[in-house]
This record gives C-alpha cells, structure tokens and sequence, in this order.
C-alpha cells in the first residue's frame, strides 16, 4: 500500500464482503434447505434459518438413498467418488512422473514422437470425442467398472510437462555424482529425484483429487449400474424426478455431501493447492 | 529438446518407461480422436445396415443447420459473457484484497473454494436460487415487477448458466490476479504517487497496464472453460432449453450423439470442438512463449 486512504480501505473490506457473501449464499441456501422437513418448502419460499430436521436428512441419504429416484444409498456413491478421485490421481501421477523421467534423462530414437504424442492429449478433453471413446470402452468391456471409470482419463500432459519442467531445473551434478557413485537410473529415480519432487506431487494430487472427484460427464456416460454411480453425477438424478417438486431438503443434503471432500481438501491444503494451481498452468 | 548434460544409457529402459502414458494416450486418445475424423466423413442409414462414405456432406450439412449455427451462436454469448463477468468481478476483490495486510489471508480462503465445487453442483445450487415457484432471487426479482422463470424465458435461462458459470470460476481469476498484482514492484505504484496520481489513475494506467499478460492469459482460460467444461452445468439445468436458447456445443454434440444417435454428425460436431480447443491452445502457447520474454 502506497499511502493511508482509510476510505479506499474501507470500501475495499466493503467489496470483499459483499464477495464473500455473494460466493458463499448460494452454499448457505443448500444447507439451510438441508436441515429442514419435506413440507416445509410448500410454503412458497425458501426458508432461510436451520430447521431441525439435519441429522434426519442426512442419515436418509447416507444410508437409504432415495428409492424412488433410483439412486443408491450416498454412502456408496461417495466411497465410488473417492475411490475414482484417488486413482485418477495417483495413476496420472505415477505414469506421468515416470514418462517426465525418460524424457528429461535418457536420449533415445523417438523420444521427439513421444513428446508430441503425449503433449497432443492436451488439447483432446473428454467432452470433444466422447461417442469414440465410450466405444473404445464399449469394446474393452470396461463400462460400469472401476477400471472403465479412470483408467481414460488417466493420461495427462498436464501433469508430466509439470514434472519435466521441474526436472530440467533439478541441478546435473546430482545426477553426474549418482553415477560416479555407481547408481543406475532407477536407483537416481528412486532415492534422488522422487523425494526431490514430494512438494510437486503433493500439489499435483490436490488439483487432481479435485479433478477426479468432480467427473460428471464420463461417469454418466459408462455406468448405467447403480454400484458405480458417483455422488456428482448421482445428485442429477435425484433432482430430476418427473412430474413432482424434487424432494429439496434431501437433494440439497446430497449436493452438501458432494462438495465437502473437495472444498475441506482447498480449505485445509490452501497453499498446496495454490501452487498446484498456478503451477499446471505454466 | 531440452535434455541434461549426460544422460543414462540404458536402451530399454526409457521405452518401458514411457510405455504406460502411451499406451493410454493411444487407446483413449488418439485412436477415438482418429475415428471421430474417420466417421465425420461417414453416414449410416436409419437401421445401421449400410455406411457409406459421403466426403465433406456432414459437415455441409452441419453448418447449414439452424440449430447448430444456434448452438455456436448461444456458445459465443455464453463464453464471452462468462468471461467477462468473472475476470471483471475477480479482479475488483483481487485488488481490493491486495490492498489488505493483515485480513489477506483470511479474504484469500474465504474467497477461492468454489474451485472445488463440481460444476454440476453449481448448476443445482443455482438453480434452486432461481426456482421459479419457492427460490428466493425471483421472490426478490418479483418484488421489483420482474416475473423470472427460467423454463419459459430465453433471456432467463442464459442469464441463469452464466451466473453458475461465473461463480465457480472466479476464484480460479482470483488467484491469478493476486498473483499477477503482487508481483507489480511497489516502486512504480509509489513513483506515481509522489507524482500525484491518485489510486484511480495509478490503477488504470500503471497496474491494469502490467497485468495485460495475465488478463490476457486468463481470458483464453475461461473462454476454454466456459466452451468445455461447462457440460455438468447446463445438463444439470436447463438441458438446453427453453427453445435451444441455452444449447451449448459440448451439450449439442453429447445430446446429438448419445440421445439422438446421429453419428456423423455427433462425429463432425467433433471434429470442430477439436480444431476450436487446438486453436486456443495454440494461441495460448504462443502467449506463453511471449510472456517469457516479458
């Protein structure tokens, strides 16, 4: 701050708040709606304040589900998110700090054509060529399983031109000591680069937990098997009940429990997930 | 390319691995982009019996369809108007949040977790603000005389998905224009002031002026997000609706694909998103090419 404008300031915490408020309603709204009974929305309006009715409404949905809505109990959905939230990102880290390492330190025929095959995945999001690759997957016979569920979306040049950069700033005389030292190149990997890289692959996995989580497009397309329904592609359900008011208080219960895990990982891991951010997009 | 000095000379080692990444780029990536290329120039007829190879017909056929001239239509609007309202309302809390010493931090967290929220989510969220019938903004909105229904009203509906879209990508704006102000040298801002400027006029001419790279770099960004992305969202709303009005191309081409089962087009449909993400990726690489010499 260059100089004491107690207005400017003023005005600014004014703008911040009425930004916090404006960011954060939408959510208050959700939950407010989740604590309340069925009739409560009859009324004609949303209710504001908490209604007494929250541990009710989320142990329904944790352990019941909604039957009419075909949707399983949220307590399957969610272990099905999370366990597709945690392979997409330990598998797109595993294979991308493996192909970052070939590249960056071995020479070989080729090495160019794989760098371009790999940056290429870059600018083909799952939504430009679904209808292929659901048949790709189709064929494989991997819809309505785990495998069909991530291992599409596993190959990122996001996440390996992150590490090549990194690796390209890493000093070479660790690598020219570890082989005087008579280490070979998976030993180097092992015990030199992969602690080295620890920070990088801890902000990587934040940004990629996020990302696995909150799939909606894919899971929608490959499951049609309730045990493999994800909790963000499975609230869409419940919310699209035909020829009725969606029941609100237990499908804002559901849209609660959806965006916990995501949010409490940005809130709780600021900083990781910061220089996630700003880093993957280098 | 960039190597190190000495590298490791096993000869099958870096194959091996490589392999993973491969392999899975080339079975979910380049093999499924090859065939939506390879059908675009196809056509099947009503039972699927006979295919038959019609050159460049699908995509005559698409450009010269209404809707989808509406969809690119509708996409345009969309993106543009997404962009514009959250870099503009990102960078008034970015600035106003570099402006504060001690409460930063706590602004800063208070601020960026919707990033985290599915974009679906949002959609739902939003959507239950709007409800005609018990949501509160059209309680509000009625009390000024404005009857806002998004199932009926063109202009509603769009309004609706930008507003989604908006609020789950400013704090991805956010913390780039923080970024991109904190690393302003503070010996420019406090020259002009001794110069007389005032904060208006420093903002203006010496902050917006330096933080055209980032600006310019997140506008490709959202323009990205808003075109692709944003699927959870309009499906889990509008669907489309009412009359087209809120039909994006990534809804069109799943909607035209999986619903109305029309491969060639949902194919060339493709095989246009995909020239749209290269382009932009194109442009945004050589921005960054430029940025490092900046």
């Amino acid at each position: 701050m260059v100089e004491n404008r107690p207005f400017l300031t003023f005005l600014s915490h004014l703008v911040l708040i009425a930004g916090v408020f404006v960011v954060a309603f939408p959510v208050y709204l959700a939950f407010i709606a989740s604590t309340h009974g069925p009739t409560d929305f009859l009324s004609g309006l949303i209710p504001l304040l908490p209604g007494p009715h929250m541990i009710e409404n989320y142990s329904t949905m944790l352990t019941e589900g909604v039957s009419t809505g075909g949707a399983p109990p949220l307590g399957t959905m969610m272990w099905n998110s999370l366990i597709m939230a945690l392979t997409i990102a330990i598998g797109k880290i595993a294979i991308s700090i493996l192909s970052a390492f070939a590249i960056v330190y071995f020479r070989f025929p080729f090495r160019q054509t794989v760098f371009w095959a790999i940056f290429i995945t870059l600018m083909l999001p799952v939504e430009v060529r679904i209808l292929p690759t659901f048949e790709v997957v189709a064929n494989l016979k991997m819809l309505n399983s785990y495998a069909g569920l991530t291992i599409p979306l596993i190959a990122s040049a996001t996440a390996t031109f992150l590490f090549r950069q990194f690796f390209l700033t890493v000093p070479d005389e660790l690598m020219e000591a570890a082989r005087v030292d008579g280490a070979g190149a998976l030993k180097f990997f092992r015990d030199i680069l992969l602690p080295l890289s620890l920070t990088n692959i801890a902000a990587l996995f934040v940004i990629l937990f996020i990302y696995g989580w909150n799939q909606y497009l894919w899971p929608l397309l490959i499951t049609t098997d309730a045990d493999y329904y994800t909790i963000v592609m499975g609230i869409k359900r419940l919310a699209d009940v035909t020829d009725a008011e969606p029941k609100w208080n237990l499908v804002m219960s559901a849209t609660v429990l959806a965006m916990l895990p995501p949010v409490l990982v940005v809130i709780f891991m600021q900083r990781l997930f910061v220089k996630g951010l700003v880093e993957t997009e280098k | 390319m960039q190597t190190k000095r000495t590298t490791f000379t096993n000869r099958g080692l870096p194959y091996a691995l490589v392999l993973p990444q491969l392999a899975i780029t080339a079975i979910f990536f380049l093999w499924p982009a090859g065939q939506a290329f390879y059908q675009s120039f196809l056509r099947q007829d009503a039972f699927g019996f006979r295919t038959t190879f019609v050159w460049l017909d699908n995509y005559e056929r698409l450009f010269a369809d209404p809707s989808y001239l509406n969809s690119l239509w509708v996409t345009a609007i969309f993106a543009i108007s997404t962009t514009v309202v959250s870099i503009g309302l990102a960078l008034a809390l970015a600035a106003a949040v570099d402006r504060m010493i001690r409460s930063a931090r706590a602004y800063t967290t208070l601020l960026v977790w919707p990033y985290a929220v599915a974009p679906v989510v949002a959609g739902i969220l939003w959507w239950f603000m709007f409800n005609p019938t018990i949501g509160i903004l059209p309680y509000i909105l009625d009390q000024f005389g404005y009857d806002w229904n998004h199932s009926l009203s063109r202009l509603d509906a769009m309004v609706l998905i930008v507003l989604a879209a908006s609020w789950k990508q400013i704090s991805y704006n956010f913390l780039f224009f923080l970024a991109g102000l904190q690393s302003i040298p503070h010996s420019l801002t406090e020259a002009a002031a001794i110069d007389g400027a005032g904060p208006v006029k420093r903002f203006f001419t010496i902050i917006l002026p330096l933080l055209s790279p980032t600006t310019f770099f997140l506008m490709v960004v959202n323009v990205v997000y808003a075109m692709f992305d944003t699927f959870g969202i309009v499906h889990g709303t509008t669907e489309g609706g009412p009359a087209q009005s809120t039909n994006i191309l990534v809804y069109k081409v799943y909607n035209d694909g999986f619903i109305g089962l029309n491969l060639g087009s949902s194919a060339a449909q493709s095989v246009v998103l995909m020239s749209i993400v290269v382009t932009l990726t194109v442009i945004q690489f050589r921005y960054i090419e430029r940025r490092v010499e900046y």
